[in-house]
């Protein structure tokens, strides 16, 4: 653990904006309890921008709506959030809220459950305004339209409903929506997935733009390598509710150090590239079930271990966790520590 | 080698909804598989490739058009659909929702075979589908249910399902899109593995163009009903002519070049503009101004697969 | 492995596992619990009933007890104006209210679903006709009809059981229906057509399993209603005078002049056991839609 923090957060200077630690979250469900984040711990700086990668059932999304405490009742959290030097895991409601709308805010997957279909968009982009900023419902109004207009969707729109948007202006909305109040960090969880390549990269784009701009800090979570090593400086590669791997986006991608990183590199093919050409890469078997994941975390060794072609004896009875591989890198593989890994 | 699957000048025009015009979903389509060749027909979301997908294999049926199958045109009675229906089958898009809840890997594998009355060595046949789809050793399987499964097992399952009445062409629409990135690879492997060891064709819809780079030999580039470019997968993904496709690749993060991006409402098949299709969000045409863009209609492609690539462009003729 | 080990054994052995979890999770509903309780409790009284109450207990020129007495010793509810005892009556009146809250509810769940699965899956002019005649006996007043249906077939069981049916059939057919479209809306449905599937396949294989759990609860709580009907027709003189029922106690309690004479001991027990009966049968209901509830059985 204090290798970790040495590396993420650099040394000499102020508390990061965002620096979570030990994270664990884990579901109730009948008698059994089902682990879904299994100690993960990161920093964020303010304008930074961080990739969390990872298949279904990684826990990605789990973590990241874990941190503004979005999950159901069901769901154990433990660890730290430290949010500006406030933990939100234990902070009181009343303050919780205030900071989901105008500190921290989230754009989620699905624009058209998270967008209300009763109210016009414009009710919708202007309520956390008011309830945070107090400020008149005139300058509210201007500061829709100018969100509005800053998505690239006309002002002239604030009184449409959702489905009178495109799938591609309603993430845009969402966008809008959290940008709302100014807010130092934006959690963006799949923003893209249901879109068109097309449409997509105008989102990605505009995300990208809004972001440098204002020095917002981001998560972004995709299972898509590639978006996110586009978007994103930094990158973590997530398996069975724990990072596996992270480090600047760039080199992650181009040497990966952990073999799970290497394998969704490879799924997804650079066009031109004859080594993928007529040859698409996968990787055997699944990754491990609810209760699977349960009987890993009782004993020792690592989640990949069953579906790793490098795989050792060790890899199966030793304890695995994120180890220096380079610099402001880390990896969770043995062979790192080897330092037979390619 | 001959076509085993072909569409000739197919249109499909969904009627008018509620003040809407007719929907032009396919508006005339040439499209050829010969024998034991990947073909994937890429586009956006709203350009007809799942429609044309669903005309292929009979579920639709086109308003103008046809649907060859070994040269033969496809009949619409329901023993003509049946008969074709042992040799071209469907894969879908989101395995979990295409197996019945209700039923276990061995009935909704073994369903395909009993509709055809092919139930001697049923058994038999199950078991080597389910091991062809890479579900092995089959016995493990066969009792199991759908939730009990993986996506990419599913998936096989339901390519199983496919198999089991041995076609001889299989329309997959948007096979991976719902599967995670490591399976991905896998089922992709699997479907190139059958076109090597069981001589299958197949016309792979998607809307990845990765996707075509990996498995297909052809690649055909679908826009608002029309196929706007074709031709070999090397020729229109690294050479591309059409403005659209060069817009696609563009956008792609790992291509290298600046994202050209499409500005323009959204197509839509209710409304087709003049000229060329594309003319509207055309930036090539934004840049040359050329009066044929918008004034004069483009033939269809011919589909020619001897053609190493066609475009449907007035500027890159 | 021979063919009889996967087409016959294999499938079996998941759906007892499914049916074992379906009672695990049932056995959690202490309400549903309860509602079954009752419903038992009942069915067994009402099947012994002939082992303990004879001829001589129900046959008002056989019996010697009070007339009209509140309850006293020997007789627990007291007795009615020939002087059976209400408690034997209740017990007794079980049998034909049960039944033919079992029988109609049968009819109008065979007839109900399989109006809505043809016009669920036949969506052109059959489907629109099928519709056409559910609104028209929607359309009709059931009680009227009920009525009338019994001046033409005459009083009795029989009637009334073919009126509560007929009046009561379109409410599931409209819910079968719409279920129906649901599930044909899924893709495995598409999948069995390109695999060659007809329509009576899709139907039998594909639709009515996954609308089996929505019958199933339809059917719980259209036997309440059930039972409510016949009490009130045969409340209203449309039964047999000579067979006892619940319905049948209280027009006699009624029309004997029970209200007026004060006595409640002859009135409360039939409603109390209807009201029980319905409960039962409501709760076991709502304990099966929770346990069934499709997005626990589809979803993964």
């Amino acid at each position: 653990m204090t290798a970790h923090e040495r590396t993420t957060a650099p040394e000499g200077q102020a508390a990061p904006m965002l620096d979570v630690r030990d994270l664990r979250v884990s579901y109730r469900s009948g008698e059994q309890t089902v682990p879904a984040v299994r100690g993960v711990s990161f920093t964020l700086d303010r304008g930074q921008t961080l990739g969390i990668a990872g298949e279904s059932g990684s826990g990605k999304s789990t973590m990241a709506l874990s941190l503004l405490r979005l999950l159901p009742a069901s769901a154990q959290v433990s660890g730290e959030v430290l949010f500006k030097g406030e933990d939100l895991l234990t902070a009181k409601w009343a303050r919780l809220r205030a900071v989901r709308w105008s500190a921290a805010s989230v754009v989620f997957q699905g624009a058209m459950s998270a967008l209300n279909p009763v109210r016009t968009i414009g009710e919708q982009i202007r309520e956390p305004i008011l309830l945070h900023d107090k400020i008149g419902q005139r300058a509210a109004r201007e500061r829709a339209a100018e969100l509005l207009d800053s998505v690239g969707v006309p002002s002239r729109r604030l009184e449409s409903y959702p489905h009178e948007f495109s799938g591609g202006q309603r993430q845009r909305i969402m966008i809008a929506m959290a940008l709302a109040c100014r807010p130092d960090l934006i959690i963006a969880d799949e923003p893209t997935t249901a879109l068109d390549v097309m449409v997509q990269a105008q989102v990605l784009n505009l995300l990208g733009e809004l972001v440098r701009e204002a020095g917002i800090g981001v998560i972004m979570i995709s299972h898509d390598l590639s978006v996110l090593s586009h978007m994103c400086e930094r990158l973590a590669v997530m398996y069975a509710g724990r990072i596996t791997e992270i480090g600047p986006s760039k080199q992650l991608i181009a040497e990966p150090r952990h073999p799970y990183t290497r394998a969704l590199g490879r799924a997804f093919p650079t066009i031109g590239d004859p080594a993928s050409r007529l040859a698409p890469a996968g990787l055997p078997g699944d990754p491990p079930t609810p209760s699977e994941l349960a009987r890993l975390s009782e004993g020792r060794g690592c989640a990949f271990a069953p579906r790793c072609s490098e795989a050792m004896d060790a890899c199966r009875t030793d304890t695995v966790e994120l180890w220096p591989s380079g610099p402001r890198r880390e990896a969770a593989c043995l062979r790192v520590l080897e330092g037979s890994g390619t | 080698m001959k076509p085993v699957l072909e569409v000739r000048d197919l249109t499909v025009t969904y009627p008018a909804r509620r003040g809407a015009a007719p929907a032009r979903a396919v508006d005339g389509v040439n499209l050829r598989v010969r024998q034991g060749e990947i073909v994937a027909l890429v586009g956006e979301s709203g350009c007809g490739k799942s429609t044309l997908a669903r005309a292929l294999v009979g579920l639709v049926k086109p308003t103008g058009g046809q649907v060859l199958s070994d040269g033969e045109p496809l009949g619409y009675s329901a023993a003509a659909l049946k008969a074709y229906r042992r040799h071209t089958q469907l894969v879908l898009q989101d395995p979990g929702g295409a197996l019945n809840p209700r039923q276990n890997v061995f009935d909704a594998v073994a369903e395909g075979p009993r509709l055809h009355g092919l139930t001697d060595r049923l058994d038999e046949r199950v078991h080597t589908a389910l091991a062809k789809a890479g579900l092995r050793p089959p016995e493990q399987f066969a009792g199991r249910f759908p939730h009990e499964m993986s996506g990419g097992q599913q998936q096989r399952v339901v390519i199983a399902g496919a198999l089991a009445l041995e076609p001889s062409v299989i329309v997959a629409d948007e096979p991976v899109a719902s599967l995670d990135a490591s399976v991905r690879g896998e089922i992709l492997k699997l479907i190139l593995e059958l076109r090597d060891s069981l001589g299958l064709s197949a016309l792979v819809v998607s809307h990845d163009l990765g996707l075509a780079w990996n498995i297909a030999d052809r690649v055909a580039v679908m826009y608002l009903g029309r196929i706007v470019e074709t031709g070999t997968v090397e020729e229109v993904l690294l050479r591309p002519k059409h403005p659209y496709t060069r817009a696609l690749l563009s956008v792609l993060p790992d291509s290298g070049e600046p994202p050209v991006l499409l500005t323009g409402e959204p197509p839509d098949p209710t409304s087709v503009p003049g000229g060329c299709r594309f003319h509207p969000r055309c930036p090539l045409r934004a840049a040359e101004q050329d009066p044929r863009c918008d004034g004069e209609d483009l033939p269809v492609l011919t589909g020619d697969p001897s053609a190493s690539s066609l475009a449907a462009c007035h500027l890159v003729q | 492995m021979t063919a009889a080990t996967y087409t016959s054994a294999a499938p079996k052995a998941p759906r007892r596992h499914a049916f074992s979890r379906f009672c695990r999770a049932y056995a959690k509903r202490p309400a549903g619990l309860a509602g079954l309780g009752l419903l038992i409790a009942f069915g067994a009284l009402a099947l012994a009933a002939p082992l303990f109450i004879g001829d001589d207990q129900l046959n008002v020129i056989k019996v010697d007890g009070p007339q009209l007495s509140p309850p006293v010793d020997g007789y627990p509810l007291g007795t009615d104006q020939a002087g059976r005892s209400i408690l034997l009556l209740v017990i007794w009146g079980a049998r034909e209210s049960l039944s033919i809250g079992l029988i109609a509810t049968a009819l109008t769940v065979v007839l109900g679903s399989a109006v809505g699965l043809l016009a669920g899956h036949y969506q052109g002019w059959v489907g629109k006709i099928l519709m056409h005649v559910t609104d028209w006996f929607i359309a009709l007043p059931s009680l009227p009809l009920a009525i009338s249906l019994s001046a033409v077939l005459g009083q009795g069981a029989a009637s009334i059981t073919i009126a509560i049916a007929v009046t009561s059939w379109t409410a599931t057919a409209r819910l079968v229906r719409a279920q129906t479209l649901a599930v044909e809306a899924r893709p495995f449905i598409e999948r069995a057509k390109v695999l060659g599937a007809g329509n009576t396949q899709i139907m039998i294989r594909h639709v009515l399993p996954n609308v089996m759990p929505l019958i199933l609860v339809s059917s719980t709580l259209t036997v309440a209603s059930a039972i409510l009907s016949e009490a009130t027709l045969t409340f209203l003189g449309l039964g047999d005078p000579t067979s006892v029922t619940w319905g049948s106690m209280l027009e006699a309690a009624f029309l004997g002049g029970a209200v007026t004479a004060g006595a409640w001991w002859y009135l409360m027990p039939p409603g109390i056991a209807i009201l029980i009966v319905v409960l039962g049968f409501t709760l076991v209901g709502r304990a099966v839609e929770h346990v069934l509830n499709p997005r626990m059985v589809v979803g993964r």
